[in-house]
C-alpha cells in the first residue's frame, strides 16, 4: 500500500496483507510466533463477594516471554477478567469491551452489569468463530451479586460459584473440587484461590512465576499483584560488569538533544 | 534487543539483510529514530520492517502536528500495537522493540509480537531469530542500575555472542544508547561470516 493511500483507522479488523501472506506461507516462510498466555485463571465465590486468580508467565512456544505479564484485566469498577490463550486477543478484546462498558456507563448513568459485559464478550467471540482466541474468566459485583463466568473461545459461556480456565485449569479445578465449600470467609477463599494457582504454577509448563489476585466485592477491588512469589530470583553471586572497552567499536557519534526554548505558545483560546 | 539502564537505555540489532541463507546486505537499517527519545527496532520480513517504518514515520508525524509535542515512547508503543492489532488476520511479519527516555527522565522499554501484544519487562527485551540466544547472554550479563557506558558494554556482549551462535544474524552490530543528554550511536567489529 503506497503511503499516500494511507487513511484514518476506521475500526475494525484489516485483511490488506492476507492474500500476500497465504502465498508467502505455501512459499516455506515461516511467520514469527505469537505469544500465548498458557495459563492458570481460576476464580471463586466466598460469602461476602469473589476472588480472581491467575500465574504470570507468558511463553512464545517453549520459551518463556515474559516472566511477570498481568492476566487479570480491568473491565470497569466491579469487574475484572482474567485471559489464557492468545495474548493479544485478550488485552484487545478486554480493552474493547472495557471502553464499551464505560461509554454504556456514561449513557445510562448506571453501574455496568455483569451479564451485559458477558453478553457482549460472548457475542464477540461467537462472531469470530474462534478466530479470536481467547478464554476468559468474568467476576464481577453488581445489583444481583457476585456473579463468576467463563467464557470459551468460540462463544459458550458457563455461570459457576467456581471455574478455572487455560492450560492449568485441570491441576486448578482438582483443588477446588477438593476444598472448595459454599460461603466461605475472604481468608479462606484468597487461600483456597492461592493454592490452585500454584498447582497450575507447579504442575503446568505452560504456567509459572507469581500469584496474582483480585478480590471483588460490593464495596470495591482489592487487586493484589504479586499476592505470593514463589520462584523469586536470587542474587547473583557475582558482578558481571564489563570493563570499558571490552568491545571494538568501528564507529562512535553522539547527538546531544536540541532544545527549543523561545517562542510564546499557541494562543488557542 | 532493548535494556534498561539507570537513566537511560540502549537498543541494538545486527545488519544483515539476507534471502534465506544468501546475505545481500551488510548494512541494512532496523532501527529507526521516531524522535530524539525514542527509538524503535523493526526485526522481521524486510519488506514489512520498511513499510512501517514509513507507517510510523507518516503516524508520529500526524501526532507532531496534531499535539505540538514528541510522542512519549510508552504512548507510541500503544500506536505501535494497536497498528499491528488491526491487521489480526493478515499480520506484519515483524516482532517490534522500543526503546525511549520518558518526559520525566525514567527509562522504557518494550517489545511486541506480531500481533502486537505488549510486553514491558524491568530489565532487558529481544526480538527476531537469535532471540532465544539473546534470552540467555542478556540474562546473564545483565545487572540493575547500569551507567550508559557499562549499559553499552553489556548489550554490545550480550548482542555479539548471540548473533555469533545464529546463522542467519550478524555481519555488524549497531547500538543506541539513550542517555539524558543525547543519543551515543555505537558500531560494533563483528564476525562477518
Amino acid at each position: 500500500m503506497p503511503i499516500n493511500e494511507v487513511k484514518p483507522a476506521t475500526g475494525g479488523f484489516s485483511f490488506d496483507n492476507y492474500a500476500r501472506n497465504t502465498m508467502l506461507n505455501d512459499k516455506g516462510f515461516k511467520a514469527p510466533g505469537v505469544i500465548k498466555t498458557g495459563t492458570t485463571i481460576c476464580g471463586c465465590l466466598w460469602k461476602g463477594g469473589l476472588v480472581l486468580g491467575a500465574d504470570t508467565r507468558a511463553t512464545e512456544g517453549p520459551i518463556v516471554a515474559d516472566k511477570n505479564c498481568e492476566k487479570i484485566h480491568y473491565l470497569a469498577p466491579n469487574m475484572y477478567c482474567c485471559g489464557a490463550g492468545t495474548a493479544a486477543d485478550c488485552d484487545a478484546t478486554t480493552g474493547l469491551i472495557s471502553s464499551k462498558l464505560e461509554l454504556h456507563r456514561l449513557h445510562t448513568g448506571r453501574q455496568s452489569r455483569v451479564v451485559t459485559a458477558m453478553t457482549m464478550l460472548e457475542q464477540m467471540l461467537f462472531k469470530y468463530q474462534g478466530h479470536i482466541g481467547c478464554a476468559l474468566v468474568l467476576g464481577g459485583v453488581d445489583i444481583n451479586g457476585p456473579q463468576l463466568y467463563t467464557i470459551a473461545p468460540h462463544g459458550s459461556t458457563d455461570k459457576l460459584p467456581y471455574v478455572t480456565m487455560g492450560s492449568g485449569s485441570l491441576a486448578a479445578m482438582a483443588i477446588f473440587e477438593s476444598r472448595w465449600k459454599k460461603d466461605m470467609e475472604l481468608e479462606d477463599a484468597m487461600e483456597l484461590v492461592k493454592d490452585a494457582i500454584s498447582a497450575g504454577i507447579f504442575n503446568d509448563l505452560g504456567s509459572g512465576s507469581n500469584v496474582d489476585l483480585c478480590v471483588i466485592t460490593k464495596d470495591g477491588v482489592d487487586y493484589r499483584r504479586g499476592y505470593d512469589r514463589p520462584n523469586e530470583r536470587v542474587q547473583k553471586e557475582r558482578s558481571y560488569k564489563l570493563k570499558p572497552g571490552a568491545s571494538t567499536v568501528l564507529t562512535s557519534s553522539f547527538r546531544k538533544y536540541v532544545e527549543v526554548l523561545d517562542g510564546d505558545a499557541m494562543d488557542t483560546s | 534487543m532493548a535494556m534498561k539502564g539507570k537513566n537511560c537505555v540502549a537498543i541494538a540489532a545486527d545488519r544483515r539483510f539476507g534471502v534465506q541463507l544468501m546475505t545481500l546486505s551488510t548494512d541494512f537499517q532496523k532501527i529507526f529514530e521516531i524522535n530524539p527519545r525514542t527509538y524503535i527496532g523493526l526485526p522481521g520480513l524486510a519488506t514489512d520492517v520498511q513499510t512501517l517504518s514509513e507507517l510510523f514515520r507518516f503516524k508520529t508525524n500526524l501526532y507532531k502536528l496534531r499535539e505540538e509535542r514528541d510522542i512519549s515512547p510508552k504512548t507510541f508503543s500503544h500506536m505501535v500495537s494497536s497498528t499491528l492489532y488491526e491487521k489480526r488476520f493478515g499480520n506484519y511479519f515483524c516482532e517490534p522493540v522500543i526503546a525511549g527516555i520518558e518526559k520525566d527522565g525514567s527509562p522504557y522499554i518494550c517489545s511486541m509480537d506480531l500481533l502486537g501484544c505488549i510486553n514491558h519487562a524491568k530489565d532487558f527485551v529481544v526480538s527476531g531469530t537469535a532471540s532465544s540466544q539473546m534470552y540467555g547472554t542478556a540474562e546473564g550479563l545483565w545487572e540493575p542500575e547500569l551507567e550508559p557506558e557499562e549499559l553499552f558494554e553489556t548489550i554490545a556482549q550480550a548482542m555479539m555472542s548471540a548473533v555469533d551462535r545464529d546463522a542467519s544474524s550478524g555481519w555488524g552490530v549497531i547500538v543506541h544508547v539513550i542517555t539524558q543528554d543525547g543519543v551515543m550511536t555505537k558500531t560494533l567489529k563483528a564476525r562477518m561470516d
